[in-house]
């Protein structure tokens, strides 16, 4: 039994790191995104406005007016579909390579995890990388397009949102093997024998034993693939195109070149709220289901 | 007891398994094989096996400086981060307390926060508090990555431990902290280390945070290589790429066999 005081010193450096470095800074970009933007960048420190959301949804036309302006709403949306598609690509993906590994021989399952998680470990700025080698003309896909007869000109794949997606699902395939394996290989065996005693066949097996057990892994999975997803920066600066920006991008954008403080705080913002919207559903969701079950 | 295995093989998982494995390998391998080409640019087609992509990395003096940088960083940020990490692993262990799941909320808040906005956040912390970019501002901001990640592993390893450990020690005359050195810590040490391993290959890896946070002449190699790829593509990058999946690769080989031989 560990005495408040001395719990309190033990948690209270993480508590300060956190809090100084994380929570603090979190609370000041919300503070600056209601600020007036300065003439030469940064901000003007005690000026409020909230010009900063007004220009997520208007612009001001040559006659001063306000009028609505659709591309910031259009890029959070395209943003928001690639996540959605990730997810659901990734989960095609990794619910049978997460089938096949919990049910290997129980001493061959820690390096087969072993297995998956070493690219998960690699650097993310490689891997992506990795994918400008793959998808370029004259790349790696291209050259094996070009010599099985898939294609007889050089396919344009790089730069292009498909490109983002498939570095996406690259990145994030692991986030959804790891914790689909992590409940399938809870399931006690002895149901799924039940189902086979019972007469089901090993499709059935899978479709009302397997999948509906393996629910809290794979829901699990789809919140760790859509959430950095959606802030996702590498895969859309590297893979991506001008025309297929995401949010991380349009937030850089407005700390380098635009040098609009509040705006880039503002969209942060909004970024965060749609993390802990995903976040709370998830939560809502989970706790319903926990409370269903008896 | 044992059972028929068999049974719980079904068809096409097999395939479909280790389609999924070789898509995770299969750019890696052509990254590492493409940074032995002696070709001119990344472009070409092979041209023979050559290192001097890698005698070119060896010479450049701003990639080196970078890398140094990096380790540095790293270093700092995995010390400051797994320690913090140890005593909030032990703080929260044993009964559950008020607010813990306040706590534990807050301890993976760096894991749920998108690094673009940790990082711009962070960002204005340093420019509102006149704080120079630099290596400084680079190692407190991976420090508060670097948290989580040790936490979980130290966490999970000690909440694996007996607890009558402590009682005995504790009976046979054992203070805390002797307790605590000659019993806890040599239980937690793989957790410590699988912990700490994964911080530093997560402050090696990052781009985006040090991106931000870094001034001009603190960059770190990642931040260096992403500007490398932006501005055009040298063989260069994939000779320096292949040395950082070596480097991750070699980190993770030796938490692996730790954990296994602790086990």
């Amino acid at each position: 039994m560990i005495a408040a005081g001395r719990r309190l010193s033990l948690i209270g450096p993480a508590i300060l790191v956190i809090g100084v470095l994380l929570v603090v800074p979190l609370a000041l970009m919300a503070y600056v995104s209601t600020l007036q933007r300065g003439d030469d960048g940064g901000v003007i420190w005690n000026l409020h406005t909230a010009d900063a959301y007004v220009q997520f949804l208007y612009e001001r036309d040559l006659f001063d007016q306000l009028a609505l302006n659709s591309d910031y709403i259009r890029i959070f949306l395209r943003s928001i579909t690639l996540s959605a598609v990730t997810a659901v690509v990734t989960l095609a993906l990794a619910f049978p390579t997460a089938l096949w590994m919990a049910f290997q021989p129980e001493n061959r399952r820690p390096l087969l995890l072993l297995v998956v998680t070493v690219p998960f470990w690699t650097n993310l700025l490689v891997r992506n990388y990795a994918w400008v080698l793959m998808l370029r003309n004259g790349g790696f896909v291209d050259w094996v397009c070009q010599h099985v007869g898939l294609a007889s000109a050089p396919i344009d794949i790089l730069y292009t949102p498909v490109a983002t997606g498939i570095g996406l699902v690259y990145s994030f395939l692991p986030f959804m093997i790891l914790p689909i394996y992590v409940s399938m290989e809870k399931i006690d065996r002895r149901y799924i024998e039940a189902a086979y005693d019972l007469g089901a066949d090993r499709w059935r097996a899978i479709r009302r034993v397997i999948l509906p057990l393996s629910i809290p892994g794979i829901v699990g999975g789809l919140i760790l693939v859509f959430v950095p997803c959606l802030g996702a920066f590498v895969s859309p600066e590297l893979l991506g195109g001008a025309k297929s920006m995401m949010i991380g991008s349009l937030i850089q954008q407005q700390f380098g070149q635009a040098r609009n403080w509040p705006f880039g705080s503002a969209l942060a913002f909004v970024l965060l709220g749609l993390i802990l919207v995903a976040l709370w559903l998830h939560a809502v969701r989970f706790r319903r289901a926990s409370s269903a079950q008896p | 007891m044992s059972r028929d295995l068999s049974l719980f093989r079904f068809p096409l998982v097999g395939p479909a398994a280790w389609a999924v494995i070789t898509y995770l390998y299969l750019p890696i391998v052509v990254l590492v094989a493409l940074s032995f080409n002696a070709g001119d640019s990344a472009l070409s087609g092979w041209n023979g096996f050559s290192l001097r992509w890698y005698a070119a990395v060896a010479e450049d003096h701003d990639m080196l400086r970078a890398l140094a940088n990096s380790l540095i960083v790293a270093s700092v940020a995995t010390t400051a981060g797994t320690a913090v990490a140890v005593l909030a692993a032990l703080g929260t262990s044993g009964a559950r307390f008020r607010r813990q799941s306040a706590f534990e909320a807050m301890i993976g808040l760096p894991l749920i926060v998108p690094d673009v906005v940790a990082a711009i956040a962070m960002l204005l912390l340093f420019v509102a508090l006149g704080l120079p970019l630099g290596l400084a501002s680079l190692m407190l901001a991976h420090t508060v990555f670097a948290v989580p990640v040790a936490y979980l592993p130290i966490q999970a390893r000690l909440q694996g431990l007996d607890p009558s450990l402590g009682e005995a020690a504790a009976d046979l005359g054992a203070g805390p902290a002797t307790s605590f050195r000659r019993i806890v810590l040599p239980l937690i040490w793989p957790g410590i280390v699988a912990g700490a391993m994964l911080a530093f290959i997560g402050s090696l890896g990052d781009v985006v945070v040090s991106y931000f946070v870094s001034g001009p002449g603190a960059t770190t190699l990642p931040v260096y290589v992403f500007s490398m790829v932006r501005m055009g593509i040298t063989p260069a990058v994939n000779a320096v790429s292949t040395l950082l999946v070596a480097v991750s690769v070699t980190l993770l080989l030796i938490s692996y066999l730790l954990g296994r031989r602790f086990r």
